[in-house]
């Protein structure tokens, strides 16, 4: 007997550390990606992730509990050869009543801080700013009410200052999320959702479309530049303004702008202030492209804003990324590159 | 075998075995019937997420398209969900219930073959969508508005939503006909609370499918007006609420959960008690709660809404209920541990895949109970955290348990055994790869991976787990063919089976391996819970002689009542796939499609007529 209890200790021990051993390894495995959520940013995850921590720590405390029993159970009484029949016990109401109210108590201390934190996060902030997020597949829209400034792909907000955003759908439900900032919440059509966050932390931060929007739910990424709050009002500043003039001195970007105002682009995109023989840019269906040149990628992300890529995407949209809703117009790759050029200059 | 439906009610020519298992209302064929075609849909759904895998080992993959891929994830959890996992389940209803009561049969032996035969065209018609290229694509939950003409102009949807009505005939009829086998076939002496978990679980999981299953089925209705007739029930711009949709999905969806997750529970509270030759733990409590379970499940949809924006309050309301359904569970999974405490455990297959279950169930089971926490769900939900909680409760739960249960009730279906050499390889490959498969996800949530993108660029730090992911799966997949090596060639060549191979406690084990076509030469009088444990061990008094030949064989068979074979069944869900296919096709365009439907319309009509009017003895 005693040589099977040391048996059973060295087996429990083992079981003890083999599971240290996969945690603390998971550990070092996760947590330093863009979306890694356990070193949070912003307000609004830091509270989720203070609330998950005491909530992960009961778990591994029931998950060992359980394991454990079973693990020891399993091993302590297996029948072995002379084993007698064991005695038929048909439960214990003592034992009942205390594996039914301690799990009881332990979920309502959980539920408690759960229902305080959901109310708190539907409060409108009295300060701060106001972000109105409209989600169309398979982009985003950030538009700053009041500032006339209409941005695409990428959301602009000061730090230390809460930031309320109103979403919006023009199409389909999809879900607004950037990981190390805030949790998630849907973007529905004909439904009037918010969230707030205060981002505590200067850079940019990867967010990322969450809800199953379509053919290109994969590639509806967005960044979220914070900024100090000088920063920030320049940024504003600079996008209020009306497109910048093409230097005549860039042939390639002037070229662009006709081909731009000739084949059809503009039926879909803004460009505000800018005029090519009495034709606007006034489009609402695709991205603002007002300030294009200033963004640091396209097509929700899919690639890096560069020259090259911006050739590669409006000569042939669906090879960059099948399924969108830009339609293939035709362009020579002369022409896409002329066009490319322009856009790239509409810093 | 054969002799008993040659001189079935004094039929005198020898059928073919084709006609045989195409006229068969026997609930134990019906059943075996279940078990063949969910696992065949099984295979095809493990082959999809092998291919979800593949696409996901690297980042920027290019294995499967975007639209490729939608299809394929999509189908991947229509075919777990209604095509295999509910008619795994099936399979035991039918097979396990009448024998588990002392009856004969089901209630409506004929009811019960439709049943089979509308699951059977259901699931062929959704997969005959892969060889028109237009399977459907907008995931499970089919989420309005994406689901409208607008967003979805193929005939995709179509499949889906015809494929799902027909499956919920099916399931709907199954559920009403073990209700009322249940409440109105026992045994004498086979009170309610005498009645073996398995069969109270089913019991409360054919109520679950009678009142979950019409909210989808509202919700599949009102969404093919939309497409076909131009209403406007999930058209925002008519100033629709596309919620609507989700309320309905959920409201089925959630005891969904439970409708695939009680009858495992059922299985473990057979198999445990067997192999730790003691009774179950609080059998009362793992009663009573799988009743609040049921009755908790209608109070909870909203689980999966809780970033939808309904509103602080309703939130957390369903964050509270949902905390109070995990009370229940827990209360299941001590008295499981109660059971095998103290007991003398026989380490069988069976019993790895019992005791995997409770283990791995308790994995998602935690993992549940911090979704309830409504802003720990705002991080959670629709990230691999998700994915990883209910792969375990899926996978590591009913699945576990639904293989503990095949090789458990193999013998009694086929009166041979599996190989327990090789299940016991099988059991401990799955759990490993299982865990290698799903336990990462719980990272990759925490690293912010959304579910159901096709692709992930570099960078995200999601390389290496996705990597070791797809390499578990695939593992996975092998040790799954291990199983189906086991199964397959122990039909033929297993060692055969006694009358009762584990020492077990319910009647199912009285009678012979396979069960002769009548089950019970002698219907028996039950006197206590574990009835034939009590007949084996008990006090009461019997010869040695009685102990061993419990429940006979008889000579002469035409003396017991038993329902006529009837192909009329077939027909009348053979009218159901006309009209789904018709509808699809009208989908489509195709101007023969009011045709083919209303053909299906005449069959089903001729079908229902034919069986009412068909002598049944």
């Amino acid at each position: 007997m005693a040589r099977g209890s040391g048996w059973l200790k060295r087996a429990v021990t083992g079981a003890c550390v083999a599971l240290l051993v996969v945690i603390l390894g998971g550990c070092s495995f996760f947590g330093g990606g863009p979306q890694s959520v356990n070193h949070p940013a912003g307000s609004n995850m830091q509270t989720i992730w203070n609330l998950f921590v005491p909530i992960f720590w009961m778990s591994v405390v029931v998950f060992a509990i359980v394991q454990g029993v079973l693990l020891y159970s399993v091993i302590k009484f297996r029948r072995k050869p002379g084993s007698p029949e064991p005695y038929p016990t048909h439960g214990n109401t003592k034992l009942e009543i205390t594996w039914t109210i301690i799990p009881a108590l332990v979920l309502a201390v959980i539920t408690v801080p759960t229902i305080a934190t959901v109310t708190d996060f539907a409060k409108k902030p009295d300060t701060g700013i106001t972000v109105q997020v409209v989600g169309h597949q398979w982009w985003w829209e950030f538009d700053y009410p009041g500032e006339q400034v209409v941005d695409a792909d990428e959301m602009h907000v000061p730090i230390g200052v809460p930031v309320y955003v109103e979403l919006r759908s023009d199409d389909v439900i999809h879900s607004f999320w950037i990981p190390k900032l805030a949790g998630k919440q849907d973007v529905v059509p004909n439904q009037h959702n918010h969230l707030w966050f205060t981002a505590n932390e200067l850079g940019t931060f990867r967010g990322q479309c969450a809800e199953f929007c379509g053919e290109q739910h994969a590639n509806m990424a967005f960044t979220v530049v914070v900024q100090s709050q000088a920063d920030y009002d320049a940024w504003l500043a600079h996008n209020k303004a009306p497109a910048v003039a093409i230097p005549s001195s860039n042939d390639l970007a002037m070229k662009g702008q006709q081909v731009f105002f000739t084949a059809g682009c503009v039926g879909c995109h803004t460009i505000s202030g800018m005029e090519v023989n009495g034709v606007k840019a006034l489009g609402d269906v695709g991205p603002n492209l007002t300030h294009v040149g200033s963004r640091t990628a396209i097509a929700g992300e899919v690639l890096p804003l560069t020259q090259e890529n911006l050739a590669k995407w409006v000569h042939n949209p669906q090879a960059v990324k099948p399924g969108t809703l830009m339609p293939n117009l035709g362009l020579t790759q002369e022409q896409a590159n002329q066009v490319a050029a322009f856009l790239e200059s509409l810093k | 075998m054969a002799q008993v439906t040659t001189t079935q009610q004094g039929a005198q020519y020898r059928r073919s075995i084709i006609w045989e298992w195409i006229t068969t209302v026997d609930h134990k064929k019906i059943g075996i019937l279940y078990l063949f075609t969910s696992l065949f849909f099984f295979l095809i759904g493990g082959i999809l997420a092998m291919m979800i895998r593949t696409q996901l080992i690297v980042p920027d993959n290019t294995f499967l398209g975007p639209a490729t891929y939608n299809e394929v994830f999509t189908m991947h959890g229509t075919i777990m969900i209604f095509l295999a996992v509910m008619p795994l389940n099936a399979a035991f209803f039918n097979f396990l219930i009448p024998l588990q009561i002392g009856a004969r049969d089901v209630a409506f032996p004929r009811l019960n073959a439709f049943s089979y035969w509308a699951f059977l065209f259901g699931g062929l018609l959704i997969l005959s969508s892969f060889l028109f290229g237009a399977a459907p694509n907008a995931g499970w939950f089919g989420y309005a508005n994406l689901t409208t003409l607008t967003y979805s102009p193929g005939i995709n949807v179509d499949f889906w939503i015809f494929g799902l009505q027909i499956l919920g005939i099916a399931s709907v009829a199954s559920a009403l006909n073990f209700f009322v086998t249940i409440i109105n076939m026992r045994a004498p002496g086979m009170r309610m609370m005498r009645m073996p978990v398995f069969t109270w679980m089913s019991l409360v999981t054919a109520v679950l499918l009678m009142l979950a299953i019409p909210s989808l089925t509202i919700g599949l209705v009102e969404l093919t007006f939309d497409r076909y007739f131009g209403t406007l029930f999930f058209e925002p711009n008519a100033g629709a609420s596309v919620v609507l949709w989700q309320h309905l999905f959920w409201i089925f969806g959630h005891p969904e959960v439970y409708i695939m997750v009680l009858p495992p529970f059922g299985m473990i509270s057979e198999i445990l008690p067997t192999f730790s030759r003691k009774p179950l733990f609080g059998y009362p409590f793992v009663v009573y709660s799988g009743i609040a379970i049921g009755f908790l499940s209608f109070g909870v949809w909203a689980h999966h809404m809780f970033a939808v924006g309904l509103g602080p309050v309703a939130n957390s309301v369903f964050a509270t209920t949902t905390m109070l359904i995990a009370i229940p569970t827990g209360v299941k999974i001590f008295n499981w541990l109660g059971t095998l405490w103290g007991g003398s455990i026989v380490i069988k297959t069976p019993l790895l895949f019992a005791a995997g279950f409770v283990g791995m169930f308790t994995i998602g089971g935690i993992s549940g109970v911090m979704h309830a926490s409504v802003p720990v769900d705002y991080w959670q939900t629709d990230s691999y955290f998700v994915v990883a909680h209910f792969h375990y409760v899926l996978f590591g739960g009913s699945l576990m348990a639904i293989l503990g249960g095949i090789y458990y009730w193999y013998p009694k279906m086929f009166g041979r055994m599996m190989n327990d050499k090789l299940g016991k390889i099988h059991f401990w490959t799955v759990l490993i790869a299982f865990n290698m498969t799903f336990f990462p996800m719980h990272f990759l949530g925490i690293d912010g991976m959304p579910r159901r993108i096709y692709t992930y660029p570099d960078g995200m730090g999601w390389n290496f787990w996705n990597m070791e992911e797809s390499i578990g799966a695939y593992f996975l997949g092998l040790s799954m063919l291990l199983f189906a090596y086991n199964f397959i060639h122990s039909l033929r060549s297993g060692e055969i089976a006694p009358a009762d191979p584990w020492d077990g406690r319910t009647l199912e084990w009285s009678i012979p391996s396979p069960p002769p076509a009548y089950n019970f030469a002698v219907v028996p009088t039950v006197t206590s819970r574990d009835e034939f444990w009590e007949m084996k061990y008990g006090s009461n008094e019997q010869t040695a002689d009685q102990k061993t030949n419990l429940n006979p064989t008889v000579e002469d068979e035409r003396h017991i009542h038993l329902p006529p074979p009837s192909y009329f069944p077939l027909i009348a869900a053979g009218g159901l796939l006309g009209m789904g296919a018709g509808m699809v096709m009208h989908g489509d365009g195709m101007a023969v499609s009011w045709y083919i439907f209303g053909a299906g319309i005449l069959v089903l009509a001729f079908g229902l007529f034919g069986w009412s009017f068909e002598p049944n003895h």
